[in-house]
């Protein structure tokens, strides 16, 4: 039995983001009144050929720590659904 | 001084950066493609500019896990010179072989114009020029806005590690900074491109001094 993953990926609060900034200018531009901020981020949908949902959380988490985001100005939110 | 130029799909300054070392006296670079395990015997290992892998993910994020950088690493731990040129200066971070990120400039607009850089510190890959010097090379990225947190800066800062600085900062690099050195001063990555300002039909000859001063130390 599978398990998909699915791994949200956000800049670390603080670290400046032109891109939404970008998005939060063209919603204002278009009349979207009141949105506060906007922050873009990456959505990574994995299969695993894995039952165990602990082992596949580690496996998943050392993905992400490898890989899928840059820890030193990303951080990342794991959730798995077998 | 023997030199090798990495090569990932994608790349696209890699002869650039050959002849660049070349003018300045070094010995034609081994081309050395992402897949190789090993390095040859070399003073100087170049990752040069480009667009490793698509910037899939995040710029440089492929190439950095990619089997040569390995070997690269293995070279940099015994004290052998590496530099890093716009794409590669993002491989050497996402290896964490330099500190920092380079994200997204902050116009977010691809910035291609020449820039002028002043070199604040004496290294091994500025031994020819004086501090205080300016010069005019071009830049030519998309994400080359350096960012690293408070005590970092704080430390690239207190050590003297930040060896380039923007006159006019064109990307919203954190203190301005255009190139860093790791702890040992052995390992450089710089976002704009010496090697494109080596010859009469370039915008200056700013950047060969410092691949002579690559050729000067590596003798």
């Amino acid at each position: 039995m599978a398990i998909k993953a699915r791994v949200i990926v956000t800049l670390k609060p603080g670290v400046l983001d032109p891109q939404g900034k970008a998005i939060e200018g063209a919603l204002s531009d278009l009349g979207f009144d009141g949105v506060g901020t906007a922050r873009q981020g990456k959505v990574i949908d994995l299969t695993l050929d894995e039952d165990d949902v602990e082992a596949a959380h580690a496996a998943v988490t050392k993905m992400c720590e490898d890989l899928l985001a840059n820890t030193v100005v990303e951080r990342y939110q794991i959730t798995l659904e077998s | 001084m023997r030199s090798a130029v990495i090569v990932f799909p994608g790349s696209n300054r890699e002869h650039d950066a050959a002849r660049a070392i070349t003018l300045a006296g070094g010995k034609p670079p081994h081309m050395v493609w992402h897949t190789d395990t090993e390095l040859p015997a070399v003073d100087l290992v170049m990752l040069p500019g480009g667009f490793a892998h698509g910037d899939y993910l995040r710029a440089g994020a492929m190439a950095a896990r990619s089997p040569v950088m390995r070997a690269v690493a293995d070279h940099a731990g015994r004290g052998g010179l590496v530099l890093g040129v716009c794409n590669g200066f993002q491989v050497l971070t996402e290896a964490r072989l330099l500190p920092g990120a380079l994200m997204r400039n902050e116009g977010l607009t691809f910035l291609c114009k020449p820039v002028r850089l002043k070199v604040e510190a004496r290294t091994a890959f500025t031994a020819l020029y004086d501090r205080g010097d300016e010069i005019v090379v071009p830049a030519a990225h998309h994400d080359g806005n350096y960012r690293a947190d408070t005590a970092t800066l704080k430390r690239l800062e207190d050590e003297g590690r930040v060896v380039v600085r923007y006159t006019h900062n064109p990307n919203g690099s954190a203190n301005d900074i255009a190139g860093i050195v790791n702890e040992a001063g052995t390992v450089m990555g710089l976002m704009p491109h010496p090697e494109n300002a080596v010859e009469p039909i370039h915008v200056s000859r700013d950047g060969l001094a410092l691949f002579e001063s690559l050729v000067a130390v590596a003798r």
